[in-house]
């Protein structure tokens, strides 16, 4: 019996279809937005001015604090203009926008392809090398890398855990790079292992994916500390205390943080992009992101620079389909559907779901008829359909005290809803607004 | 028979023992409370607004009963009438407040300003805004979903179908500021009624540069300046690309509207202009009486 998390979930058909296509390097756009907020936390402070010539590699935005992360030009070329841009939610956010000539790449940067083993540096110098290149986690969440690397005092991690579960219906981002870069991403293991001290590292990856467990256990078998763990596949499984109670058994207590039980958990891509740092100087400017839909013609996984505009990729991809009813940034179930295709990828964006008309509206909504099967959903063990009522009337104490704040933004519940309500939408919205209670408290 | 009579008298002595006691806590623990609260609270409009800032017609009452000088309270329902009605019961002063009435600062109609998107979500202005900045260009203006509408007590509101905004009803709006309070996106605001229901307001809160707004929406404030200069009264301030008219110094005299180039700034229940002011037709105002 394989082991998944114990409570909720749910199993949407995974439709992985671009799971065969190795990763391709896409050409250089013309031009890039480059958001100076790509993370969680202080938007970095930019640093460059119109008219600049910037190399890749180069610091073009400073971190604006500890919880914050560098931004690098991704591209070589000159700086157009520092704007405002649309971003995918529709509201404006700074932006350094540059012309691409050429690709003149920073000195500093090895570009070679050898496999560089062994560690020099100490766990100090790693984590700064980490918060330095601009490393944030790259499985949509943008938390600064830099920071889960460093506990708190007074708190140990023994266990450090790689998200290799890509739950997310579709993706396979993570999928192809355990496959193709199987070998560097064990060396970022490796190095995550000694920045936090541990002995012991768990690579969770969801039974969907057989070639890459069996990639990556022929790569382990000589490495000690390094297990990989084969998991049932179940959604939300991706999510940081779901993935720690499916490989190691631990509960995160309410509120609490991963380091609460000594975990750390760091998501495919990072680790390959630490490795990218730590060994050949390389800061965070491409990543690996899939472009995929039912009605795409070459759905693929592209290798891309931060900050070129998503029409590109979709035109890589064989053309937006003419029965598009949907463009979404992430995947299907905690995406967000974009509100224009001019935005740039950013650090977070792992895939680009096109989909057609028929798939991409909501059914009408129904009367909430008590049948709890968003409560058997839910994985973090909450009552979405009582959280959304106190949402809906304003009872924020009492959504409080349902412990709303524990809600993941997973979807299982509007998935699973048979009246269709919406109720994630309303539990964000609770959210956000008893969290601005909480801070207000404070 | 004596079964009977002992019966009566137990229960009639226990009564009158149970009737003395009540009577004595009574007397302990008697709260005395102003009868002028329950006759300011019968004055009030009973509406249970919460306009005037208070939880209820009740509290209010206490607060007023309570305070020395009520010239700043206020209850918006009721107006002067009301408030002078409890003035009397009081025997205190009572402030002069103008007439207020809720203003919508959007026109952004779906003619002004195109649809880029479309939303399928929950029908709710608040958790639209949570999640993106709305089905235009705009991200600052009307979702057009009428949280509003639902917030009104007093059926004040309602969306207009063809416009996509909502509709405040002049003669029914108290300036509760219950919609105030719902729109998340800050739109409406409550402006001096004006002597005749006359104001002029600018109808747009959007931020954006002047060209990325124009764009966005054809009837947009693009942060020119050319109503702070026409100004005579230093009533119009120019922050964040966005005009705003202070109500308290605006004296009516309508010389910004035709001044601006968007049609933005909305003028209510004026006479029509003597024909040579050729502008005077703004071809985007919404029906008089309303906004």
């Amino acid at each position: 019996m394989l082991k998944t998390f114990s409570i909720g979930g749910i199993h949407p058909a995974d439709r992985k279809i671009s799971a065969g296509k190795s990763i391709e390097v896409l050409p250089l756009p013309k031009r890039v937005a480059v958001p100076v907020a790509q993370h969680i936390g202080a938007p970095a402070k930019t640093e460059v001015k119109k008219g600049d010539l910037v190399k890749v590699g180069q610091v073009i935005a400073k971190t604006g604090g500890f919880v914050s992360a560098n931004i690098h030009s991704p591209v070589s070329g000159k700086v157009f203009k520092l704007d405002e841009i649309v971003d995918a939610s529709g509201y404006r956010k700074p932006a350094v926008i540059i012309d691409v000539d050429g690709d003149d790449w920073d000195e500093s940067i090895d570009r070679s392809e050898t496999l560089k083993t062994d560690i020099p540096l100490s766990s100090e110098e790693i984590i700064k090398k980490v918060g330095e290149m601009g490393i944030v986690g790259m499985g949509g969440a943008t938390f600064p890398a830099h920071v889960k690397l460093s506990p708190p005092p007074g708190k140990k991690c023994d266990v450090l855990i790689i998200n290799g579960v890509e739950c997310e219906p579709y993706l396979t981002s993570d999928h192809r790079v355990m496959l193709e870069r199987g070998e560097e991403m064990i060396v970022g293991v490796k190095i995550l292992m000694k920045a936090l001290n541990v002995t012991r590292a768990v690579i969770g990856i969801e039974n969907n994916k057989p070639d890459a467990i069996k990639h990556l256990q022929k790569l382990v078998q000589h490495e000690s500390g390094i297990e990989i763990q084969p998991l049932k596949v179940q959604y939300p499984q991706g999510g940081e205390k779901q993935l720690i109670d499916a490989t190691i058994g631990r509960q995160v207590p309410s509120g609490k943080l991963p380091i609460e039980v000594g975990a750390v958990v760091q998501n495919v891509g990072t680790t390959l992009a630490v490795y990218e740092a730590v060994q050949k100087n390389k800061p965070l400017i491409e990543r690996v992101i899939t472009v995929t839909g039912p009605g795409i013609s070459k759905p693929s996984n592209f290798l891309v620079r931060i900050g070129t505009p998503v029409s590109q990729l979709i035109e890589a991809a064989g053309g937006l389909p003419d029965n598009t009813g949907k463009v979404i940034g992430g995947g299907p179930m905690m995406g967000k559907a974009l509100t224009n295709l001019e935005v740039p990828v950013t650090k977070g964006s792992s895939g680009i779901l096109v989909l057609p008309h028929e798939e991409a509206h909501r059914k009408p909504v129904e009367n909430c008829i008590r049948c709890g099967k968003c409560i058997s959903a839910c994985p973090m063990g909450l009552e979405p359909y009582l959280l959304m009522i106190e949402t809906e009337k304003e009872l924020l104490d009492r959504a409080e005290s349902d412990n709303i704040m524990d809600c993941i933004e997973c979807g299982s519940c509007s998935f699973t809803c048979p009246a269709n309500r919406p109720l994630l939408d309303y539990i964000r919205l609770g959210k956000g607004k008893v969290g601005q209670i909480i801070r207000n408290r404070n | 028979m004596s079964i009977v009579l002992i019966t009566i008298l137990t229960l009639a002595g226990l009564g009158a023992l149970a009737a003395v006691i009540l009577y004595l806590a009574s007397q302990k623990f008697k709260v005395f409370e102003d009868p002028r609260i329950d006759q300011v609270e019968e004055a009030l409009p009973a509406a249970n607004c919460g306009g005037c800032g208070f939880p209820g017609c009740r509290a209010f009452a206490e607060a007023l009963v309570k305070a020395d000088d009520i010239s700043d309270l206020n209850c918006p329902v009721g107006g002067p009438d009301v408030m002078s009605t409890v003035a009397g019961i009081l025997g205190k002063e009572v402030g002069k407040t103008d007439p207020m009435v809720a203003v919508v600062r959007c026109n952004g109609t779906c003619e002004n300003r195109p649809r880029l998107n479309e939303y399928e979500g929950a029908t709710s202005c608040a958790v639209a805004a949570a999640l993106y900045g709305g089905e235009t260009g705009c991200s600052y203006g009307c979702y057009g979903l009428g949280d509003c509408v639902e917030a009104c007590d007093f059926d004040a509101m309602y969306m207009d179908e063809e416009t996509g905004l909502p509709v405040i009803i002049e003669d029914n709006c108290v300036a509760c500021g219950a919609c105030v309070d719902a729109c998340p996106k800050d739109i409406i605001e409550l402006r001096k009624k004006g002597p005749k229901s006359r104001r002029i307001f600018i109808s747009c809160v959007n931020q954006d540069k002047g060209a990325v707004a124009k764009k966005a929406c054809n009837v947009a404030c693009i942060g020119c300046g050319k109503c702070v200069k026409v100004c005579p009264f230093d009533a119009i301030t120019m922050e964040n690309n966005l005009a705003y008219i202070d109500y308290d110094k605006c004296k009516l005299c309508r010389k910004c509207v035709p001044e601006c180039p968007t049609n933005a700034i909305h003028e209510l229940n004026f006479p029509p202009r003597k024909p040579k002011a050729e502008k005077k037709e703004a071809p985007v105002n919404t029906p008089e009486s309303s906004n």
